[in-house]
């Protein structure tokens, strides 16, 4: 059984309230920190802990934090990244649903390592009920005392406020989270400056994951040293991982890092193997913007050595023969599964999700929709397939914000692992027409 | 101030210098092209990604290459920075792809286009672009609406540059457009039942560096390089009143702001020289400006042809043969 940091009190009824939370160790480590900890220190805890923001990008979340610029008389902001839209990813989702006191108890202790006096949790606007239920735990905080001006008779004053997002997935991307906080359309900034020198109005500002944030808590309460045990390598601690597809028992899991995808894949306690006895095709492990993998490198790595569920043993073999851990949206694809379909699923949620402010995002995904459209629909070229390959690489490296890249690598990606696939909907349209994944073809209309 | 070597020309710029405007101050071919970027335009640039170049040598103090092409008009140079354009094949190769994405929507009517002879994305398609698409696609398209009394919008040719949501943001006291929804299906629009009628606003013509925004009183008139630009001035109460008119004959066609060499408006009196809408549209009478002269074109620009300006120069090489 793998230790539980973050969901370890996740089935105790009534957790979602402050009373049940803090009779469970709720909020201890607001007491320890503010107590006895000066903001220094807690920066210093979650260096030694190893930690790694799990939003996908996996930089060091300490590193992050000691960039941030401390002019005097210019208040600092530390914005929790609630904006999950990734397809497959729905791990923040249920943190916040099932357990939001620990959001806000992570918010409460790195607003107090950053010298934060304002804080705000921005929230997809699709999860609305999630918000309500972070509200509530709001509230409470404040009704405790653990919110609001000197908390716990510590001097330390703190205001945390909600920030509903529009819906646009591109508003997950730090700076165009920032622009839609300021109350504009959501598009990414150029950088630099980077968010830590300039950000919300123009104050150095911090954006971390709602997982970050609430494994800061663990780290406070039982000290870096102990969290970086967890794990391997530099992948230290805990990761939530939202599991779906064709697997027997899809979920959102915490998972010790370092554990064999083998064993997450079938072992009982996890996910139980795939659904109706078939074989696995392939898996995309990290959430829909990483590269997919087939089935020979999906558990071992090309070296034949088992792959890790961790950052270096997903990305083992680099995008030739690895993938990536990103956010942690595991999705998984039996053997009757088209790739080719599943492929222009993908590019048609970045196409549709681009802000459209740099021509090769705009136009580049644009046009990877439209030809993988046809492809699957039987009416494709062989060509179509190399000039996929030719339009993601000329947007990977050469847009305003990784939005590109997200759009570029699953398409990449796919076609290096299942070229044949692609030839055959070229050379079998008639077949590829008449099957019916579930997809609703007739959406968008054939040009 | 700090050294920085662009395609192997050394020039000295004041710190915070971004690599686009060091590079001018070089000139010459080792100037980026920029669709987006105006100089004079807060918050502009880094959109189009045409720009974009290798930076081989960070700086002194950390001369490691950065891995990805960067944006040129929005990245400061540092002392010791390295910098190909014209030197890199990789960036030749990314700017024939950007221009590849720009053209997948505009329509290539050039021979009707009133920007024809000074449109950036003819002289990007010129330099980078190929003899053929590889777009099979239907290409979105739109009705020609108007957006005011005196401005077209061509929707279609539009390539989303935000130069004419910037000089909404900033030159005008009220904002009535902008972009709508978003990816490929973007467009530029007033807002419903809108249209832009500030004094300034005819100024998001002179920015738009495709044919997108036109000028309703000079469409389908002439041809650029058919008219002669004079350098003209007028007394005028809302701006300073210093223009190009556009000439036939005595027949004054257009009006526009004074572009330097880089299609950007002119600093004049330490003041950049946007003209108001009455000065566009409505001095189209000759004895309403001062002429001054005629306005000095680029000879390798089209509108140069069959406009001589004598170079001193050349006639007396020529006279000596030397």
């Amino acid at each position: 059984m793998g230790r539980k940091l973050l969901l370890e009190h996740i089935d105790v009824p009534g957790i979602e309230s402050f009373e049940v939370y803090r009779k469970n160790g709720g909020y201890r480590s607001v007491e320890k920190a503010l107590k006895t900890m000066s903001p220094q220190n807690v920066v210093e805890e979650v260096q030694a802990s190893g930690l790694r923001g799990r939003g996908g990008a996996g930089f060091p979340t300490g590193m992050k934090w000691s960039f941030l610029a401390k002019p005097e008389g210019v208040p600092r902001y530390l914005l929790c990244n609630a904006d999950e839209s990734e397809p497959g990813t729905f791990k923040d989702r249920y943190l916040m649903e099932k357990i939001p006191h620990l959001l806000v108890e992570g918010m409460i202790v790195s607003s107090y390592a950053l010298g934060c006096n304002q804080s705000y949790i921005y929230i997809r606007g699709e999860y609305m009920w999630v918000l309500e239920i972070v509200e509530k735990a709001i509230a409470e905080a404040y009704a405790n005392g653990f919110l609001g001006k000197n908390i716990l008779g510590s001097g330390y004053d703190l205001d945390l406020a909600i920030a509903p997002g529009g819906g646009a997935y591109i508003c997950g991307e730090e700076t165009a989270l920032i622009e839609s906080l300021e109350g504009k359309r959501g598009n990414p900034r150029i950088k630099p400056p980077f968010p830590a020198v300039k950000g919300l109005w123009g104050c150095p500002t911090v954006v971390n994951n709602v997982e970050s944030i609430a494994a800061v808590v663990p780290i406070v309460n039982d000290g870096g040293a102990e969290y970086a045990k967890i794990g391997i390598g530099k992948s230290t601690g805990t990761k939530l991982i939202s599991a779906c597809g064709n697997l027997v028992k899809p979920g959102v899991y915490e998972i010790e890092l370092g554990m064999t995808v083998e064993e997450f894949i079938y072992s009982d306690e996890w996910c139980g193997g795939i659904a109706n006895g078939k074989k696995i095709k392939a898996c995309v492990p990290g959430g829909s913007s990483v590269p997919i993998l087939p089935a020979n490198l999906i558990t071992k790595t090309a070296e034949g050595v088992d792959r890790l569920m961790s950052y270096e043993g997903l990305a083992e073999g680099g995008f030739a023969t690895g993938s990536m851990l990103g956010s942690g949206g595991f999705i998984v694809f039996d053997e009757d599964q088209c790739i080719v379909r599943n492929t222009w699923n993908f590019a048609r949620f970045y196409a549709h999700e681009s802000c459209g402010q740099c021509s090769p995002c705009r136009e580049g995904t644009g046009w990877m929709e439209k030809v993988l459209r046809r492809l699957e629909n039987g009416q494709g070229h062989m060509h179509d397939i190399d000039l996929l390959a030719e339009i993601n690489k000329k947007i990977e490296g050469n847009t305003i914000c990784p939005l590109g890249d997200a759009a570029a690598w699953p398409v990449a990606a796919a076609i290096r692992h299942f070229r044949e696939e692609f030839e055959w909907h070229v050379t079998h349209p008639d077949e590829a027409v008449k099957r019916n994944f579930g997809i609703a073809s007739n959406h968008m209309p054939l040009v | 101030m700090v050294k920085v070597i662009i395609d192997d020309i050394e020039v000295e710029v004041e710190p915070g210098t971004t690599i686009l405007n060091a590079a001018r101050k070089i000139g010459g071919d080792v100037v980026p092209p920029a669709m987006c970027y105006y100089s004079k335009l807060q918050g502009s640039g880094g959109k189009c990604r045409t720009c974009l170049v290798e930076v081989a040598a960070g700086s002194t103090a950390d001369p490691r290459p950065m891995p990805k092409l960067v944006a040129s008009c929005s990245t400061p140079v540092m002392d010791g920075m390295i910098v190909k354009n014209k030197t890199s094949e990789r960036v030749y190769d990314n700017r024939a792809a950007v221009t590849e994405f720009l053209l997948i929507n505009h329509p290539l009517d050039c021979p009707i286009c009133d920007q024809a002879g000074e449109c950036h994305l003819q002289d990007l398609g010129f330099e980078h672009g190929k003899e053929g698409t590889r777009y099979e696609e239907k290409r979105r398209t739109f009705d020609p609406i108007d957006i005011g009394d005196k401005i077209k919008l061509h929707m279609n040719r539009c390539i989303l540059c935000y130069r004419c949501v910037y000089v909404a943001n900033q030159l005008t006291d009220k904002r009535v457009h902008g972009i709508m929804h978003r990816g490929d299906h973007a467009e530029i629009s007033t807002y419903i039942e809108q249209a832009i009628d500030n004094d300034f606003s005819g100024n998001v013509i002179d920015v738009c560096p495709v044919g997108a925004l036109t000028d309703k009183t000079f469409r389908f008139k002439s041809r650029v390089w058919f008219l002669k630009p004079m350098e003209a001035s007028c007394e005028c109460t809302k701006c300073a009143g210093k223009a190009v008119v556009w000439m036939f004959g005595d027949e004054i066609y257009r009006v526009t702001g004074r572009k330097d060499k880089y299609g950007e408006i002119e600093d004049i009196d330490g003041k950049t020289a946007w003209i108001c809408n009455e000065c566009r549209f409505d001095k189209k009478d000759k004895s309403q400006w001062n002429i001054e002269g005629p306005r000095v074109i680029n000879r390798h620009s089209v509108i140069a042809q069959n406009q001589y300006l004598v170079d001193e120069r050349l006639e007396s090489k020529k006279l000596t043969g030397k």
